[in-house]
């Protein structure tokens, strides 16, 4: 395998990885106000994630700086592309950064509930954005021969990115609420279950139309994918287990439906990094768009020694807060 | 006018996400000293203030993280042409920073947050620590990435005209690297020290919490003076690094149009900014002290700005090599002059504490509050002196901003997302300023009652709920 195919794999596992980890903190954001009713639950949905939601966004720096490194023309191309839909993308991740921190340090009613609806509109904003984004490289955007984006802002609300940006967003609503049954306890946790069955749903058939679609826009037939078979699966799995309140494997379940959402885009991609719908031979590659051989070692180099301690850090993390969150008991006088 | 707008965009977003960077270092390092005393001492005082200032902390982290994201993005957003150039280079240090930086300080900030009442005394006083070196950390990585675009070393331009690296070791033993880190990373502590002090000054003055705020201002103090008398000369040394590879970043910091040997540096001037206006009012002479500052000798000579001009006509082709020599002489002397003063302030601050008159120099206290505005002033304007001195250039001697931009993003775009950004960026700020003067007003019952509540739900199945 040459090297810049490696960093190729890298940079799809980020991605996944950002999304099973960082999709289950949007769902429980876009969900909070709605399975927490009052202000003490809705801090409980909060704390669930609160320990890593931070941790988990890294990823996402991680995967945009490894484009930079590993492919400066697809950094290039994608983030100029893209740029007003990225504009966006960072007043959504502004408002549901400081939403965390500043949510619960005034005893202020209409300071909570602004920075409440900040977190929840944040939360369905971005992966409906990252969604259109991720969908529009494998459909293809216009990109001239000097890989120069040639449309306007107009020309990135394709049919597919934005299937793609509901399809990522229901499957982060559904991992959200898994997640949050398996995290809190009663009353909290029943709504997580009836809102996980519900949306569970809606994600088994947005997944599906999305997958067919897919397979349509790469033109390869009409033979699915095991990714995408998996995938398929994996929701309507994530579904079942859900209603069957088998908490742990429906987080799962959901993680994988998620995971492979996001990892059939890149196995569709490559060798292509991004798809010129101008003219094929426009398109960005692996090989076109990398950055140097001897850059690359180094990169691997440090990923390879500093990667499995992150994991492990981040994992020994989870381990400490694994306890589920409950409403504290009301203090008595 | 893309371009400009560009430039504006960048300076404005990259000046404001500075405000609030060396605050987290500094003061991610001053609650690990405030947790490592309580940690050996027992003593409660330095435990409710490493809870106080850890929250004060918090806020200024989630408004830093937010408007780094800002900074991630835009090389591609704006400056396209350039990341297509250099990502090869400049885009390693910053997925390194991703992984060996944000991850630690992301995750242990978690873990310290939430893990006050779960995990045992000595590993949580861990996690604050890894948080420290976590921020220094990124500091590190993208200080190597902005001295590539000073210093270019370790690198070779491949058939295609982009930069590819060649050598890694070379970009972390560029000298501008090594100085400009050291002077970044003890800006930071003094600017965390400054806010410590100027918190604790404000409750000794009201006669709060007395105990608590002095233990506070004490370490304040003793990190302070020795961190400002070591940036001194750390400057210094970088300013002869600088007029080494970019002597037009320091010709212009004097509005030194000719040739000089020995050299002396101006305290003011009135006019003598451009090339149709070269001739200067200069308000006290200091002999000499420009050959020190630039040359590291008593009296070496330094190239002015008309000959720096002609050189790099002959090397580079016709065009303009000089940096805006208003923003350059400004911004050295506000960042040197401030320099200056909180040393004094400081050496006075460490007079009092010795004779025991820190908490009664209503003075001294008064003053503290204020001199908080310093260090903002001078990290901006030593980022001005260091970017702005680097015009015409993107990399030095390899691009030029004017050639960098995106092609593909109109003025338009740029105009929508300069006024987005803006406006955010006010109300981000209006929310984190009164988030701070609240807590820091108000906080310390806030930071007794969580600690309660952590201990006494610490038996029960139901954590407290931090957020």
């Amino acid at each position: 395998m040459q090297i810049h195919t490696i960093w190729f794999v890298i940079i799809a596992v980020l991605w996944v990885g950002f999304f099973v980890l960082e999709g289950f903190d949007f769902g429980v954001g876009a969900l909070h106000r709605f399975i927490g009713k009052t202000e003490i639950e809705r801090r409980v949905c909060i704390n669930t994630i609160g320990p890593w939601w931070d941790g988990n966004e890294v990823w996402l720096i991680v995967a945009g700086a490894s484009m930079f490194a590993a492919f400066p023309a697809w950094y290039a191309t994608m983030f100029s592309a893209l740029y007003l839909a990225i504009v966006l993308l960072l007043v959504a991740l502004f408002a549901r950064g400081v939403s965390f921190e500043y949510r619960g340090k005034r005893d202020s009613h209409r300071w909570q509930t602004g920075w409440s609806w900040a977190l929840t509109i944040g939360s369905i904003v971005i992966p409906l954005i990252i969604g259109v984004a991720l969908g529009d490289l494998l459909h293809g955007l216009p990109i001239d021969s000097g890989h120069e984006f040639t449309g306007n802002f107009f020309s990135l609300l394709t049919g597919y990115g934005l299937m793609t940006g509901v399809t990522l967003l229901v499957l982060s609503l559904l991992h959200g609420a898994t997640f949050l049954a398996l995290r809190t306890t009663g009353e909290i946790r029943h709504r997580a279950h009836a809102a996980a069955r519900s949306i569970g749903i809606v994600a088994i058939l947005v997944n599906l139309a999305w997958v067919v679609w897919t397979l349509v826009v790469i033109g390869g037939g009409t033979v699915p994918e095991p990714t995408q078979i998996f995938g398929v699966l994996a929701v309507i799995i994530a579904q079942r287990l859900a209603s069957a309140e088998n908490d742990g494997w429906a987080f799962v379940a959901s993680g994988f439906g998620i995971a492979a959402l996001v990892g059939q885009i890149f196995i569709a991609l490559y060798p292509n990094v991004m798809v010129s719908s101008t003219n094929h031979a426009y398109n960005l590659t692996v090989s076109n768009a990398a950055a140097g051989h001897y850059g690359l070692v180094v990169m691997t180099v440090v990923a390879v020694l500093f990667f499995p301690i992150v994991l492990l850090y981040q994992g020994w993390s989870f381990h400490v807060f694994r306890r589920r969150v409950s409403t504290p008991p009301t203090p008595s006088g | 006018m893309a371009n400009d707008l560009a430039r504006w965009q960048f300076a404005t977003t990259t000046i404001y996400h500075f405000f609030f960077v060396p605050v987290t270092i500094g003061l991610a390092f001053l609650v690990a000293v405030l947790q490592t005393v309580w940690y050996r001492t027992d003593n409660p005082d330095y435990k409710r203030m490493t809870r106080f200032f850890g929250t004060l902390l918090l806020i200024n982290v989630a408004i830093g993280v937010v408007t780094g994201l800002v900074q991630e993005f835009q090389f591609g957003m704006n400056w396209s042409t350039y990341s297509r150039f250099v990502g090869g280079v400049f885009g390693a240090p910053l997925a390194m920073e991703g992984i060996l930086a944000f991850f630690l300080e992301s995750t242990f900030l978690g873990l310290w947050v939430f893990g006050w009442e779960r995990l045992p005394k000595r590993v949580h006083l861990a996690c604050i620590w890894a948080v420290a070196a976590g921020t220094m950390l990124s500091a590190m990585f993208i200080l190597i990435a902005n001295s590539w675009m000073q210093h270019p070393v370790g690198y070779k331009l491949n058939s295609q005209g982009q930069a590819v690296l060649t050598n890694i070791w070379a970009l972390i033993v560029n000298p501008t690297f090594v100085w400009g880190y050291a002077h970044v990373i003890l800006a930071s502590l003094v600017t965390g020290c400054l806010v410590m002090l100027a918190v604790s000054a404000w409750y000794l003055r009201k006669g709060q919490h007395v105990e608590s705020f002095h233990s506070t201002a004490k370490v304040a103090l003793i990190v302070l003076i020795p961190t400002i008398i070591i940036q001194l000369s750390v400057g210094n040394q970088l300013g002869v690094i600088e007029t080494r590879y970019q002597p037009a970043k320091i010709a212009a910091a004097e509005a030194l149009w000719n040739s000089c040997k020995p050299c002396s540096f101006s305290a003011a001037q009135i006019g003598g900014y451009s090339s149709s206006d070269e001739t200067a009012t200069k308000i006290i002479l200091i002999p000499h002290l420009l050959s020190v500052l630039a040359t590291g000798t008593w009296s070496g000579p330094v190239t002015g700005l008309n000959q720096l001009q002609a050189q790099d006509q002959k090397k580079y082709g016709p065009g303009n090599y000089i940096p805006n020599v208003a923003i350059q002489y400004w911004s050295m002397r506000t960042m040197a002059g401030l320099g200056a003063l909180v040393l004094l302030f400081a050496l006075w601050g460490g007079w009092l504490l010795q004779r025991g008159r820190l908490r009664s120099s209503r003075l001294f206290l008064w003053l503290s509050v204020w001199v908080v505005v310093t260090p903002f002033l001078m990290n901006t304007a030593g980022w001005l002196l260091t970017e702005s001195g680097r015009q015409p250039w993107i990399v030095q001697g390899l691009q030029k901003t004017v050639n960098a931009n995106s092609p593909s993003v109109s003025a338009t775009e740029i105009w929508i997302s300069l006024i987005v950004f803006v406006l955010s960026y006010i109300v981000l700020g209006a929310a984190d300023l009164v988030l701070m003067l609240r807590y820091s007003r108000h906080g310390l019952a806030h930071a007794d009652a969580e600690a309660r509540q952590g201990s006494d739900s610490a038996g029960t199945p139901a954590p407290a709920l931090t957020y």
